[in-house]
Order: C-alpha cells, then sequence, then structure tokens
C-alpha cells in the first residue's frame, strides 16, 4: 500500500514556522525511492535540529549504505522546533521525513542517532509525534503479550496515531510500529532510555544496518514468524542487537544494580560492540546530501581514519572506537575527488579523533593541496594536537588561503592535571607550538580546556590564565606585533561511561561555576593583556544533567520522561535547557528510591559496584580500566600510544577480533592539478 | 600565494533568470546565493573571482524574494573569465542546483547592476478562503484610496510605509486554489521597486485595513515579472546599459504561454478602476508556476 506524502498538510504551516527550509527536503544528493518497490524501509533520525543533523556522518553514512542495496529505502527525519511541534500537534501531522515526507510510523525501522546524551528528550518528542507508543512494551500490538499490556496508559501516547500513518499492518497484531533502534556515541550506556528502545546498537553501523536489513526481510518475508517479538529474537542472538526488555535488572537496597541478565533463555549476557575493519572498502559518504539551508558545517568530510589509541582518559571516543584503523592514502585521495565534485562543497575537512596521527598524514596534505592549488578549495584539519609539526600541516593546508586561527587542546591548565588525564603536554611543547604558528602567520590560537577533572584544585584551574598570558607574550616576541588574540576555551567535564573516569565524582557545578568565575576575574586581571585574551565558557548546570543522562541507569527513564512531559525539549540548546526543570522532575521521579541526582553524578563509584553498562562490552578490559583509573589517581607513569609502542593489554583487539589498520602504504596521489569538470569554451 | 596572484580578468557577463518554485520557495535568498556558488563549482563555471586573501566568486544578485515567496522571475549576473555558451552553461547550472531552484534562460549581458533596470515587480497572490467578490470589492476600494500606511517591524526597528503608493495596478478575480479547497480569490498587481521597499505582505496588510480583506490561511505568493512597465502593460526586464562589446544574441527560451496583456492598463493610476474579469488561464496543478514569458514580450535589445 502506498504511503502518502503529508506536505500538502505541512506547506500551509510553513509560513508561520522559523527557518522553514529545514523541512522541505529535495537536496541535491537526497534520494527518493519508490515505497513499493521496496520490502525493508529505515527511517534515520538525528535528534536534533536539521542544521546541526544534516551534516552528521553516521547519517549520511548510513542513508546512502542502505539506499545502495536494492529493495531497501532510508529517508532522514530531524527535530521540529517547537513552533512545527506546535501546529502539528494543532494539526493532527504526525512526524515526517524530509525525503518523501513519509509518516515515521509507516517504516519498518527507525534509527536514532545519538551524539549526545542531551538529544534524549527529543527522542520522545519525535515518537509521540509519530503515534508510536512512549515505551517498547507497549509496541507489540493489540492481544499479544498481555503481560506487556500494564503500562500501556503511563505513556498517554495517541494509539490510534498509527492509523494514520497507513503503516503496513501486522497480520497477527493489527498495528505494526516501527523497530526503534539507537546508536551512535552516546547510545554506548544506553540504560537511561532502554525503556523507550526495541534495539541498540553498539559501535559501528555500516554492517550492523545491512544484517538488520536482511533480518527483517527474511522475517517478513516468512510471514513474519513470533511477530515483533520473534523479529526481536532473532535480532538478539543473530546480530548482536542489544534488545534492552529481554534484560532483568535487580538492585540492591542501598541503590546499586545486584545484578543484570537475560530474562530468557538463548539471550547472550553481554553484548559485543560492532567493529568495520578494512575502511578502504566502505568508502561512504561518497555523495553527501548538500543543503539548500544554512547548517553548522558546510563540507566534504572525509573520515580519515577511525579510532583513537592516544589513551586520553576523560573521552569515550577515544576508549569505545578501538583500534586505529587508517584509510589509506590512495583512497582518501579517491574520495576526496568524488565527494568535492558531487556537491561543489569548497572546504574538505579530513576527519578523525586526531588526525595529525595519520601514518601518512604529511604526504596526504602535501598531495591535497598540490592537487586543488588554485581552485579555491579550502582543505582543513578539524582537530589539532599540541604539537609543532600540526603548525606545518595547518600551514601546508592554508596554502594560498587566510590564517585566521588554530585549535590546540591541552584541557588541562597546570602539568600536574594534565598527568592525571594522560595528555602528556608539556608548557614548553605549548609554547613552542604557539610560538610556530604566530611565526608562520597565524593571528589567532584558541586553547580548550576543561573544568572539574578529577583531583582538579582552584589551582589548576588559574594556571590557565599564566599559560594563556605566556603564549601571548611569546607570540608578541616571535612577531613584534601586538595584534595576536589567544582565546581561552573551557566547559565542564562530564564523566563517561567506558572510560578510566567511569568511576569517578562528577565536580558539582557550584564548584565548577566558581571556578571559571575566578579564571574570568584572572583572565582580566593584567592590562596588559586587555583584549588579547578571550575568555569562553559553559555554565556548570547543563554538564550535571548530562552526568545523570550519562552514568544513568533504567531509572533514570522516568527522569526523562517527567522532564520531557514538563516540556523538556533540545536540551543541548542553552535557550531551551532548565535546570531547575530537570533537578525538580529528579526529584519527583525518583521519589521513593534510595537514589538522586547527586548519587548518580558527584558520587565516585567503587571497584565493585556493577556499573549499568557492563553488559555492554566495548572490548576494554575491567581491571584495565580500574588500573589506569588507578594510575591517574596515583600520578602513575604516562600510558604511550599502542600504534608506536607494545600494546598496554587495554583488551580490545583480543575480545574483539580485530587489529591496528595503520600505513604507511608509500603510494602518493597523482600529481598536478585536480581539475573540477569544465564546461567546454565557446 | 595569499593574495600574491592577481586574479583572471572577466570577459563575459551573462544575465540568468531563475525560478524559486514550490518548496523551494522556503528557501532564503542567502541559501539560494550558496546554492548558486556550489552550482557554479561543481558545474565547473570558469566564475571571475574577486582579489584578497578569501576571493569570492563574482555573482551579483537582484534583491530576491523572501523567505516563502515563490518567484518566476529571479536574476543574477555572472562574471566569467571564459567565454561560455549561454544554454549550455543554463543546463549545466540547472542540473547542479536542487529542484525548484530553476534556472529558465541563460544570456549574455553588459555587466551593469542589475537593480536599476528592474524597476517593478508583477505579483500574483492566492487568498485561500477569500471570495472572489470579496477580493474584487476590496481591490476597489484600495485603488480608490489615496494612501494606504501600514507598518512593518524591519531591522531597523518599525518602518511606515504607503503601500498604496508603490502599487501601480492591482486586479481580481476567482481562481481554483491550489490546496483544492475550492475556488479562492486570486489577486494580481504591479508594485514599484521602493526604498523601503513595499512587499506583497504590506499591501495584504492595507487591503485588510480598508476593506477588512483576511486569508483563511496563508496567502500563497508568487512574483510572475520583474522589470520595466512597458508601453503594452508588460512587465519585463529594463533595457540593460550599452551591451558590453563582442557580446552574442541572447539564446530564445522555450515558448511558454503568455498571459493576456490587455487586462494591465499600461499606465494604471490610483483613479483606475480594477479589471474583475479571469485573465488567466494557468495549467492547473501548477498553482505556483506563472507560465515564463517567451522573450520576445521583453523589452530587450
Amino acid at each position: 500500500m502506498p504511503v502518502e506524502s503529508v506536505y500538502p498538510r505541512l506547506e500551509p504551516l510553513l509560513p508561520c514556522v522559523r527557518k522553514p527550509i529545514a523541512y522541505v527536503g529535495g537536496e541535491v544528493n537526497s534520494v527518493v525511492k519508490d515505497w513499493d518497490g521496496t520490502d525493508v524501509r529505515w527511517a534515520l533520525l538525528y535528534p536534533d535540529a536539521y542544521e546541526v543533523g544534516l551534516p552528521n556522518q553516521g547519517v549520511q553514512i548510513l542513508y546512502e549504505v542502505l539506499n545502495e542495496q536494492d529493495g531497501v529505502l532510508a529517508e532522514r527525519t530531524y527535530s521540529v522546533w517547537p513552533d512545527l511541534e506546535a501546529l502539528m500537534r494543532e494539526h493532527d501531522l504526525p512526524q515526517f521525513t524530509v525525503d518523501a515526507h513519509r509518516p515515521v510510523g509507516a517504516f519498518d525501522v527507525l534509527g536514532v542517532s545519538f551524539s549526545t546524551e542531551l538529544g534524549y528528550t527529543n527522542l520522545l518528542t519525535a515518537l509521540d509525534l509519530a503515534g508510536i507508543p512512549l515505551h517498547s512494551a507497549d509496541r507489540n500490538g493489540a492481544d499479544r503479550n498481555g503481560a506487556d499490556r500494564n503500562g500501556a496508559d503511563r505513556n498517554g501516547a495517541d494509539r490510534n496515531g498509527a492509523d494514520r500513518n497507513g503503516a503496513d499492518r501486522d497480520p497477527a497484531d493489527g498495528t505494526w510500529y516501527p523497530l526503534v533502534i539507537a546508536g551512535g556515541h552516546a547510545a554506548f550506556n544506553p540504560e537511561p532510555i532502554a525503556d523507550f528502545l526495541d534495539g541498540v546498537v553498539l559501535g559501528d553501523g555500516e554492517e550492523a544496518v545491512l544484517a538488520i536489513t536482511a533480518k527483517v526481510r527474511d522475517w517478513k518475508r516468512a510471514g513474519r514468524p513470533g511477530g515483533r517479538d520473534g523479529l526481536l529474537t532473532t535480532l538478539a542472538t543473530e546480530c548482536h542487537l542489544y534488545v534492552p526488555r529481554f534484560y532483568d535488572v535487580s538492585y540492591l537496597p542501598d541503590g546499586p544494580i545486584a545484578r543484570v541478565a537475560p530474562g530468557r533463555p538463548g539471550i547472550p549476557p553481554v553484548v559485543a560492540k560492532h567493529t568495520v575493519m578494512d575502511l578502504d572498502n566502505w568508502q561512504y559518504p561518497s555523495k553527501p546530501i548538500v543543503p539548500v539551508a544554512e547548517t553548522v558545517h558546510e563540507r566534504y568530510s572525509v573520515e580519515i581514519f577511525r579510532g583513537c589509541t592516544r589513551g586520553c582518559r576523560f573521552c569515550q571516543a577515544g576508549m569505545i572506537t578501538r583500534p586505529v584503523r587508517e584509510r589509506s592514502i590512495t583512497t582518501i585521495g579517491a574520495m576526496v575527488e568524488k565527494g568535492v565534485a558531487a556537491t561543489g562543497f569548497q572546504e574538505v575537512g579530513l576527519l578523525s579523533l586526531s588526525s595529525a596521527d595519520h601514518s601518512e598524514i604529511n604526504e596526504i596534505a602535501k598531495d591535497l593541496a598540490d592537487a586543488y592549488e588554485d581552485t579555491n578549495t579550502g582543505l582543513s584539519l578539524p582537530s589539532t594536537r599540541v604539537d609543532a609539526f600540526n603548525v606545518t600541516l595547518a600551514d601546508e593546508l592554508s596554502r594560498g588561503g587566510r590564517r585566521s586561527g588554530l585549535t590546540f587542546a591541552p584541557e588541562g591548565g597546570s602539568e600536574r592535571m594534565r598527568k592525571v588525564i594522560n595528555k602528556m603536554v608539556t608548557e614548553e611543547d605549548l609554547i613552542r607550538t604557539v610560538t610556530t604558528a604566530y611565526s608562520s602567520g597565524w593571528r589567532q590560537v584558541k586553547l580548550y580546556f576543561m573544568c572539574g577533572l578529577p583531583t582538579e584544585t582552584d589551582e589548576d584551574v588559574l594556571a590557565i590564565a599564566g599559560l594563556a598570558r605566556k603564549v601571548i607574550q611569546a607570540g608578541r616576541e616571535a612577531t613584534g606585533r601586538r595584534d595576536i588574540r589567544c582565546t581561552v576555551s573551557i566547559g565542564g567535564f562530564v564523566p563517561k561511561p567506558h572510560t578510566p573516569f567511569q568511576w569517578a565524582g562528577q565536580c558539582g557545578h557550584e564548584v565548577v561555576d566558581a571556578r571559571l568565575r575566578k579564571l574570568g576575574a584572572a583572565l582580566r586581571s593584567d592590562p596588559a593583556y586587555g583584549r588579547a585574551i578571550g575568555f569562553r565558557y559553559h555554565d556548570g548546570e547543563p554538564s550535571v544533567i548530562e552526568g545523570l543522562l550519562s552514568r544513568g541507569d533504567r531509572r533514570v527513564g522516568q527522569v526523562i520522561l517527567a522532564a520531557w512531559r514538563d516540556g523538556a525539549r533540545f536540551d543541548g540548546w542553552s535557550e531551551y535547557f532548565s535546570y531547575p526543570r530537570w533537578a525538580a522532575c529528579a526529584d519527583e521521579a525518583l521519589d521513593g528510591e534510595p537514589v538522586d541526582l547527586a548519587w548518580y553524578t558527584t558520587r565516585e563509584r567503587d571497584r565493585d559496584e556493577v556499573l549499568p553498562w557492563d553488559h555492554l562490552d566495548a572490548g576494554l578490559d575491567h581491571d584495565w580500566l580500574w588500573q589506569d583509573w588507578q594510575d591517574a589517581l596515583s600520578g602513575a607513569a604516562e600510558v604511550e600510544d599502542c600504534r608506536w609502542t607494545p600494546c598496554y593489554d587495554c583488551g580490545v583487539c583480543p575480545s574483539m577480533g580485530t587489529e591496528i589498520q595503520t600505513g604507511p602504504t608509500g603510494e602518493r596521489l597523482p600529481a598536478g592539478t585536480r581539475l573540477l569538470p569544465v564546461l567546454g569554451v565557446s | 600565494m595569499p593574495g600574491g596572484r592577481p586574479p583572471a580578468p572577466t570577459v563575459q557577463y551573462l544575465l540568468v533568470t531563475y525560478a524559486k518554485r514550490g518548496r523551494m520557495r522556503f528557501a532564503s535568498h542567502r541559501d539560494v546565493g550558496r546554492a548558486f556558488e556550489r552550482a557554479v563549482r561543481q558545474a565547473g563555471v570558469p566564475i571571475a573571482r574577486s582579489a584578497g586573501f578569501s576571493p569570492h566568486p563574482k555573482i551579483s544578485y537582484a534583491s530576491g524574494t523572501q523567505t516563502g515567496v515563490a518567484s518566476e522571475a529571479e536574476y543574477l549576473t555572472l562574471a566569467l573569465t571564459a567565454a561560455q555558451d549561454p544554454e549550455r552553461l543554463r543546463s549545466a547550472l540547472d542540473t547542479a542546483l536542487p529542484d525548484g531552484i530553476d534556472v529558465i534562460e541563460v544570456r549574455e549581458d553588459s555587466g551593469g547592476t542589475l537593480n536599476s533596470r528592474l524597476m517593478v515587480s508583477e505579483w500574483l497572490v492566492e487568498l485561500p478562503g477569500v471570495s472572489p467578490e470579496a477580493a474584487v470589492a476590496a481591490a476597489r476600494e484600495f485603488l480608490a484610496s489615496a494612501e494606504a500606511h501600514v507598518e512593518r517591524l524591519t531591522n531597523k526597528g518599525v518602518r511606515r510605509l504607503d503601500a498604496r503608493g508603490a502599487v501601480l495596478t492591482m486586479d481580481a478575480g476567482p481562481r481554483a486554489c491550489a490546496d483544492h479547497s475550492g475556488a479562492c480569490a486570486i489577486i494580481r498587481m504591479v508594485v514599484r521597486h521602493t526604498e523601503p521597499a513595499v512587499r506583497p505582505e504590506d499591501v495584504l496588510v492595507a487591503l485588510r485595513q480598508i476593506a477588512g480583506l483576511a486569508a483563511a490561511s496563508s496567502p500563497a505568493v508568487t512574483r510572475v515579472a520583474q522589470g520595466v512597465l512597458g508601453d503594452d502593460g508588460l512587465v519585463g526586464p529594463g533595457q540593460p546599459p550599452a551591451m558590453a562589446a563582442g557580446a552574442g544574441s541572447p539564446v530564445p527560451a522555450p515558448q511558454a504561454p503568455v498571459p493576456q496583456a490587455q487586462e494591465f492598463p499600461a499606465h494604471a493610476g490610483p483613479a483606475q478602476a480594477p479589471h474583475t474579469q479571469v485573465p488567466y488561464d494557468e495549467a492547473p496543478g501548477a498553482p505556483h508556476q506563472a507560465p515564463a514569458r517567451a522573450p520576445e514580450q521583453m523589452n530587450v535589445p
């Protein structure tokens, strides 16, 4: 049965909302497939505004991987701003995809990509607008698993809503709701949203979405054996899909988890992450969508490698994406050439967690700069380590362009602090690096720091002020100019699951804010530096809620639901975030439990505590993580990078059956200017 | 080298007529500009660039319609460093642009400023839920007024405008509405470009103030032509300054139905009574896509 576009009903509402262009689709390289010509259909949700979600690499990759398959259709959907949400509710319009404006409730699978925990409430808005029951237990349809029906009324979701979607009918149950499957870095501890999800993919999605697609197709063709439950069982046992409702969680009287265990036979007790090897075989995105609307990143991004083993203890991304898997220089060159030609973007980003660490970054930078010289194509390296070598690289990439600003991330203000987080940068390194930068024509240096790190004192944060002054001094001496600048940018640290700091007590927002105030005063105290030093900071309160959502267990789901019902939306946006709302909802929803907001955030965990994500396996050895945490506290020796020192047994490669994949390959890109296609001269 | 090499000289200017149709009416003028910059790169157009550290492509835009307003008659000029066949370039640009930002015609041009050649716009406004009779009566009242002051919030604060003074002609008649909700009123009007600009929405505010005319939902507004108001009553692109030496002749665009010209008085003024006929016989199903004008109807050299 064809599914009708809701666009005719949406269009009259668009003149009344902000940024209507975000809702109309029709972008270059977007894909609209025939509904009836496909049998497995994915809606891909990025739970934030279009301007943030569109450039997301994860969604762009999966969109292309899925749409390349015959018989498979993938469309994108994003969070609607509250002005449109209100109008959609008033006019009974469901959550829609931007590609063909089909109702999200009509799809087989709703894949949700979480980059940040602050997107959890936006998931609930999208589900509710789609007419999908908020709780996975309520999605079985009528007359199945009567035990699951108890909670049906508590969510207030519009159960009739699915009818307006014109969805496939599940022959047994009458109504089919999409499988709601989450992925992305912020789904590595999905327990706070476990009640709202049918499944979770841990790790890389490329192969996982294809495996899930195959199982969904088989199940539909076989007449949907076992209904929704049957499909989820297959996915849990054969595709490494974590299905939260197949696991029972019990708690100790004083709060911590007693046990997490499968509640039925055949379900694996531990779910391992997915790792895609040989990234040269997965050249996505090759034709990324080019937005008409203005978005946060307007460039062709190529991931030059995945994973990072620098070992920064605060960094969840570096811990959960191991091992390092490089793309070869020739693949990178080919992807850039095709990507620029397919999009018309004039900037190319060489993405990764630490791009200068690619084994052939010198050659990549030089050859791409040569190939694109005089084509007005900008090349950028978004993440730069504190290292003079990085300045040389940036010089090469900015050949012919303006040298405006370079960003470095020392993260900790004092040398002691940097040792705790295993970010081994000395003050000398930093001064040498910025001196090189200012000398080669860069006018502005931005320095990133965190506040509230484990063991941090006021002195560690105030050391940032001294550092910033030395940076300016070095720049003035190196250039003889007064117009150089240094901006200090600092945010609150949030301990994350699957990192050595997962046991740490988070620093309270009062302490963080007080330290930031002192730092601001110190930075402004010396008129000799006046406007040469800029200061940007984030308030401490949102970090506390991010902390609650990052390390929470299933009981936090009630807090999220309460905050969402109270109006929480777009919590990553300061104009929408409300700390008092979240604090009040946490009090209310956790009333009667032995736990509260502080228990989840500022409390330090001990070694024996069962952590909510212990049954979700990123490959990291529990004992290694604990020892690294102890080493951080004791100031023991630094952890080197296993790419150029012997393996230190973090546990990932043996447990996941993976290995480091790095060059050098010795290859080079073809010489000469890479001309864009040129029209014939008349 | 940063700023070291002088930019290549311009050898050809091309005047591009494009439309903003369907879903793309929700694109802002800035959105359209970015789309053209990318399309120019993707199509490999040898665009001239400004000098300096971050050279900008030399694309000059005439004032665009605001977000949500469709158009069949937007203009920009491209400065090129190598001469191009206009029709090949039109096709290449159109392919690289999203559907709905459609290149109607490309022809050689002098490169003179656009806004000085574009003096008036002809607008078509569909008013859902308004009866044709009410629209005719309102238009008559509006045209009989000496002035119609409206206020609009702009970046510079509240501006007070005389909506009546800028309107040269106004014509109302019934037509099937875009959303098939039945017949609704259509107003067609020619409005002078003024500073500050009087937009169709200002005229609609005036119609509400003067005659209580209010649409049930957002009116659909389309710019169907802009340029100068000719003796024949047609709006077409203005006469450019002296053409650059060596410029070729414009390539004809495909023939398209042309609205009946006689429905517009040649020199409409406040004293003229509005017309109440139904002069527009457009293809059903394309309510926002007024027919492109054939080039021979335009005031071009």
